[in-house]
C-alpha cells in the first residue's frame, strides 16, 4: 500500500463528503462519525450522480439524483437496487486523511 | 546474588511491575524507587472519587511506607533523576548522587497537555493530574460562590467538573467538539450525558473555542471564548489530554517517538533499560487507560525474571467515574468491512445502547443509562465470538434471549402527564388519560369530551396512541404511515412531540422519540432538520448535512452534475445593469444555456460546482442575491405590471409583489411556496394556481390559497377579502407561518389545507386577529435568522469547500 495525504479531517464536515480528483476520475471521501473516513468512486452506477453530494447516514450514502443507497464499507447498493461502486482504502493519522493510492493507479474494480 | 534495580517514577504501572517482580522473586532484587511527586504509589485513577469526597486519599494509596520497608525498597520520593549513563550503567540524582544499576525501569508517565493560550501561566490555571491539583480543587470548594471553568469535555474533564460541582463550585465545561467525550461516545450517548450533567447543575458549552485566559493581579479571572463570551472563574482546569513524558529518555539517547520506544518485552533501545506505562510507545500506540498498563507491568516483571513474555495490545473499554452517569464504551468504531449497527433506545429510562457488528462478530459497543451488561458485551468483543445465533436478541443482553420486538408506542408511553398533545386546544396527555378512564374509549369520544384532535386534527395519531397505551389490547390503532424506517411515529406525531417535549436538536429527537438508527436516514433527516428550525429558529442551527444537495449547495443540480444559477428578481422586475451582469457572468463562466423561467426569472444552466462561489460573488457585486430556485422555501412572487402601466390595473400589483418577496424571501417552508399577484381579475400573473394568490380588485385584495399547477392542477380557494395592502400582507404572512408550523414536510400548501380544512385556517389567520398578529411576530423572529443571502455567506466563508479536497491528477504517476 502507498498512502497519500489528501488533507485534514476537519476539511470534511461530519456526515459530509469532499471530492478528490484522480487519473481514474473523481473519488468521494466521506466522513461519518467524528473521525471515521471512507472513500469510494464518486459516480453512481445508475445515472452517474455525484455521491459526494448525497446525504450521509450511518455508514451509508444516498445518491442525490434518484436515492440509491450504498454501503460505504462494501460499495454495495442497498435494498432492491443492484449495483456496486469501487471502494478505496483510507486511514486517519494525527488528523490527516491518507488515501491508498495503489488502487488508484489501476482501473477501478467497478 | 541480588541485582540492582532502579525505578524512575512511582506510578500505577511501575508499582504493579514491582509488586509482580517481588512476589515472584522476593530476595533477588535491591530496588531503589525514585519519584518526582513527594509520595509513593497510589491509584491515580481514583483521584476523582477523592475530589468528589467519596473516598479519602489514604484509601487510594496502593503501597504504604510499611510495604516498601518490608520489601526492602529504598524510597527516594520528591527526588528526580537528572541523567542516565548507559555505558557506565549509572543514574545521577538531583542532589548529585551517582547510583549504579544492573537493570533500569523508566516509568515517568505523562504530562498533562496545557494549551498555550494567552494567560496559561497565570496562577489558578491547573491541570488534573496529581494530588496537588486535586487538593487545589477541593480547597476551592471551601470558598463561597466559587466558580470554575474546565476546558475539555473528555473523561478527565468531566470527572473534574462533576467533583467540583459536588464540592459546591459553580462549574462550566468548555468543549471544542460538537458533543462530549467524542472519542468514546456517539452523538446520542453524548446528548444523554450532557443532559445528565446539566440536570445536576453543570453548565456545558460544546463547539466552543477558547481564545484567552484573562488575569487580574497575576491570578486567573475569566476564560474568554472566540465568540466574545466571558466566563468568570477562580480556577481554570485544563483537561485536554496527556503527552508521554519522554524528556529524560530522549536526552539520554534512548529511541523515542511520541513515547519511549519499547519492544514486545518492554525493553527500550538499550537492553538493560525497560520502560512501562503512559511514557511508552509500543508498535505505534501510546496508552492512557489502566488495563493495558497492568498488562505491560506483568511483562516487565517476567522480562526482568528472564522469562519470555510478550505484551499484546488488546481492546480497551471506558467507563466514566461520575456517580449516577452510567456510560460504557468499548471496541472499534473506526474501520472494518460490512459493518452493521443495532440500536436500542428507551426514552422513558434515558437508555441508549448501540452495538457495532462486523462479520458476525461484535466489534464495538456504546451504552448509556444501563451498563449492567457491559462486561458481557466487552467479553464478546475481546473474544471475537460468533454472535450470528443470538443476533436478533443480542442487544437485550445475556439474560434476555428471545425477547419481544421493540414497542412502537414506547415514546408515547414515556410522555409525562403534562405533555401537551393537542396544541390547538391545549390538551395534555393527562387530560386524555383521565377522559379514557372516565369512559371515553374511542377517538370520537375523546374529541367530544376533551376537544383533543378536534380542530386541525394533526395530533390524531398521538391521541390514538394514548388510547392504545391506556387501553392496551382493547384499542386497535389505525395504521398511520411512519416518517421512515427509523421510527414508527408519523410526521404529525413527530412535529407535535418536538413542540411539546421542547426537543431542540437532532440527537434529542433521535433519543427521546426512540429512533431505531444511529443518526436517521435521507428521508427523515431533512424533515427533522426543517421541523427543528421552524419550531426553534433561535435555538436550533440549520444542519447543511441534513439537506438535499440543492439546498446545501444553494443551486439546482442537473443530470450531468452541473448546477443552475437563478438570481432573484424582486417581483420579476430587473434593470439593464442587472441584465448586463447576468450576461457577463454567463460569458465568464461559459454557461451553455440561458433560459427564462416560468416564475419570471433568468436561469443560467450548466455551471460547474467549483465556479459557483466566484459566480455568486460577481452577481452579488451587481446587487443580486440568491433566487432560492432550489429551496423548499419561498421561490418567486410572480406579478403583472399593475396600474402604473396597465389600463385595466386596479392596484399596484407589482409593488405589492416586491414587498411580499422582500418580506418572505429566505424563509424555509415544508415544501416550495410560490406566490402570484395580479392587478385585476384578468389575472395575467396566473395568481389563482399558486400556493398564495392575490388578485387586486377595485375594492381591495382577494387573498386565496392552496392552488396547484404541477402534478395536480387546482384553483386557489378564497381565504380572505381585505381592503388594505397591509392586511393583505399580514394575512399572507400569517398563512405562510401557520403552514410552516403545522404542515408535514414535503406537503405542498394545497395538500396540507385539504388535511386541516380551509375553515380551520380561516379561523386561525382571518377571524382571530390576535392569533394572526402572533403568527406574524413568530415569522419575523424566524426571519431575523433566515432573511439573508446564502450566496454572499458561502462566497465569503465557504468558497474553499466547493473545490476538490485534493487533485491527484497533478501528481506524477506512481
Amino acid at each position: 500500500m502507498s498512502w497519500i495525504d489528501i488533507g485534514s479531517i476537519d476539511d470534511i464536515p461530519v456526515r459530509g463528503a469532499r471530492v478528490v480528483k484522480t487519473a481514474l476520475g473523481c473519488v468521494a471521501v466521506f466522513r461519518t462519525a467524528e473521525a471515521e473516513v471512507f472513500a469510494t468512486s464518486d459516480r453512481c452506477p445508475h445515472k452517474g450522480g455525484p455521491l459526494s453530494e448525497g446525504i450521509v447516514h450511518g455508514q451509508k450514502v444516498t445518491c442525490p439524483l434518484h436515492n440509491w443507497v450504498f454501503d460505504l464499507n462494501t460499495g454495495q447498493a442497498q435494498g432492491a437496487d443492484e449495483g456496486q461502486i469501487a471502494t478505496f482504502g483510507t486511514k486517519v493519522e494525527a488528523g490527516r486523511i491518507l488515501l491508498d493510492s495503489a488502487q488508484l493507479s489501476k482501473p477501478a474494480a467497478a | 546474588m541480588t541485582q540492582k534495580l532502579i525505578i524512575i517514577g512511582a506510578g500505577m504501572a511501575s508499582g504493579r511491575a514491582l509488586e509482580e517482580l517481588l512476589a515472584a522473586q522476593p530476595d533477588g532484587w535491591d530496588v531503589t524507587l525514585f519519584n518526582a511527586e513527594p509520595r509513593g504509589n497510589y491509584n491515580r485513577i481514583m483521584l476523582s472519587p477523592v475530589l468528589s469526597g467519596e473516598k479519602t486519599f489514604d484509601e487510594i494509596v496502593t503501597h504504604t511506607a510499611e510495604w516498601y520497608e518490608e520489601n526492602g525498597v529504598t524510597c527516594r520520593f520528591g527526588e528526580k533523576v537528572v541523567a542516565i549513563d548507559k555505558a557506565a550503567k549509572t543514574v545521577t540524582a538531583e542532589n548529585g548522587d551517582v547510583l549504579p544499576y544492573d537493570k533500569l525501569l523508566i516509568g515517568t508517565g505523562s504530562n498533562p497537555f496545557i494549551i498555550p493560550l494567552p494567560g496559561h501561566d497565570l496562577d489558578g490555571v491547573i491541570a488534573y493530574r496529581d494530588l496537588e491539583d486535586t487538593n487545589k480543587m477541593i480547597a476551592l470548594g471551601e470558598k463561597s460562590d466559587a466558580k470554575a471553568v474546565v476546558i475539555g469535555g473528555g473523561l478527565l474533564g468531566l470527572e473534574a467538573a462533576a467533583g467540583l460541582k459536588l464540592r459546591g463550585v459553580d462549574v462550566t465545561v468548555v468543549h471544542i467538539m460538537g458533543h462530549l467525550m467524542e472519542r468514546q461516545l456517539d452523538e446520542a450517548a453524548g446528548y444523554l450525558l450532557r443532559k445528565a450533567l446539566v440536570d445536576r447543575g453543570i453548565k456545558v458549552m460544546c463547539s466552543a473555542n477558547s481564545k484567552e485566559i484573562v488575569g487580574k493581579d497575576g491570578k486567573v479571572a475569566a476564560l474568554m471564548l472566540d465568540d466574545g463570551t466571558e466566563l468568570p472563574c477562580d480556577l481554570l482546569v485544563m483537561a485536554v489530554g496527556i503527552r508521554p513524558n519522554v524528556a529524560l529518555a530522549a536526552e539520554n539517547g534512548l529511541a523515542t517517538g511520541r513515547g519511549i520506544h519499547v519492544d514486545d518485552h518492554m525493553v527500550t533501545s538499550d537492553p538493560d533499560i525497560l520502560a512501562v506505562g503512559e511514557c511508552v510507545e509500543h508498535d505505534g500506540a501510546i496508552f492512557g487507560l489502566v488495563a493495558p498498563l497492568y498488562d505491560q507491568a506483568k511483562v516487565v516483571a517476567k522480562t526482568l525474571l528472564g522469562d519470555d513474555a510478550r505484551f499484546v495490545q488488546r481492546e480497551v473499554s471506558t467507563k466514566l467515574k461520575v456517580t449516577g452517569c452510567d456510560l460504557f464504551s468499548a471496541g472499534d468504531f473506526a474501520d472494518g468491512d460490512g459493518r452493521e449497527d443495532i440500536v436500542f433506545r428507551d426514552p422513558a429510562r434515558g437508555v441508549y445502547k448501540r452495538l457495532v457488528i462486523a462479520d458476525d462478530k461484535l466489534i464495538g459497543a456504546v451504552m448509556y443509562g444501563d451498563t449492567a451488561d457491559s462486561n458481557w458485551f466487552f467479553g464478546l468483543i475481546k473474544d471475537g465470538e460468533d454472535i450470528s445465533d443470538m443476533r436478533e436478541t443480542l442487544i437485550f443482553g445475556p439474560a434476555y434471549q428471545g425477547g419481544e420486538p421493540l414497542d412502537p408506542m414506547a415514546a408515547v408511553a414515556a410522555l409525562p402527564d403534562d405533555a401537551e398533545i393537542c396544541g390547538c386546544n391545549g390538551v395534555c396527555k393527562g387530560d386524555i388519560v383521565a377522559a379514557i378512564n372516565a369512559g371515553a374509549t374511542d377517538l370520537a369520544a375523546i374529541r367530544a369530551t376533551t376537544k383533543a384532535s378536534a380542530s386541525c386534527g394533526t395530533c390524531t395519531g398521538l391521541v390514538e396512541q394514548v388510547l392504545g397505551v391506556t387501553l392496551g389490547d382493547d384499542f386497535v390503532i389505525p395504521a398511520a404511515q411512519s416518517v421512515c424506517g427509523c421510527t414508527d411515529l408519523s410526521h404529525e406525531d413527530v412535529r407535535r412531540l418536538i413542540k411539546s417535549q421542547e426537543l431542540k436538536s437532532q440527537p434529542a429527537v433521535w433519543q427521546e422519540l426512540g429512533w431505531k438508527t444511529p443518526n436517521g436516514c435521507h428521508v427523515c433527516r431533512p424533515a427533522i432538520n426543517f421541523y427543528l428550525l421552524a419550531d426553534w429558529p433561535l435555538e436550533y442551527r440549520d444542519d447543511p448535512q441534513s439537506r438535499f444537495v440543492n439546498e446545501r449547495n444553494h443551486a439546482n443540480i442537473q443530470k450531468d452534475g452541473t448546477y443552475s444559477v437563478v438570481p432573484r428578481m424582486w417581483g420579476g422586475i430587473t434593470t439593464p445593469d442587472e441584465l448586463r451582469a447576468i450576461a457577463d457572468a454567463a460569458d465568464k463562466y461559459n454557461v451553455p444555456t440561458v433560459k427564462v423561467t416560468g416564475g419570471q426569472r433568468i436561469d443560467l444552466l450548466g455551471v460547474k460546482k467549483e465556479d459557483l462561489p466566484a459566480m455568486w460573488y460577481d452577481l452579488n457585486q451587481a446587487g443580486m442575491v440568491s433566487g432560492h430556485a432550489y429551496s423548499k422555501g419561498l421561490r418567486t412572487v410572480k406579478t403583472c405590471v399593475g396600474k402604473d402601466h396597465c389600463r385595466f390595473g386596479t392596484q399596484d400589483s407589482t409593488g405589492l409583489g416586491i414587498k411580499l418577496e422582500k418580506l418572505l424571501w429566505g424563509s424555509w417552508t415544508p415544501h416550495k411556496v410560490k406566490l402570484g399577484v395580479s392587478g385585476c381579475p384578468r389575472n395575467c400573473a396566473e395568481a389563482t394556481c399558486k400556493d398564495v394568490g392575490i388578485v387586486c380588485v377595485d375594492s381591495g385584495y382577494e387573498v386565496s390559497v392552496a392552488g396547484a399547477a404541477g402534478m395536480d392542477v387546482k384553483e386557489t380557494e378564497l381565504l380572505a377579502k381585505v381592503t388594505t395592502e397591509e392586511e393583505a400582507i399580514a394575512v399572507t404572512t400569517a398563512f405562510v407561518q401557520i403552514y410552516r408550523e403545522n404542515a408535514k414536510y414535503l406537503d405542498r400548501g394545497y395538500k396540507w389545507v385539504a388535511k386541516v380544512g380551509l375553515d380551520w385556517v380561516k379561523e386561525q389567520v382571518v377571524d382571530d386577529l390576535e392569533n394572526r398578529k402572533a403568527l406574524v411576530e413568530r415569522f419575523e423572529i424566524s426571519q431575523s435568522v433566515y432573511r439573508t443571502d446564502p450566496w454572499a455567506e458561502h462566497a465569503r466563508e465557504r468558497a474553499e469547500s466547493y473545490q476538490p479536497l485534493a487533485d491527484l491528477t497533478l501528481e506524477a504517476a506512481e
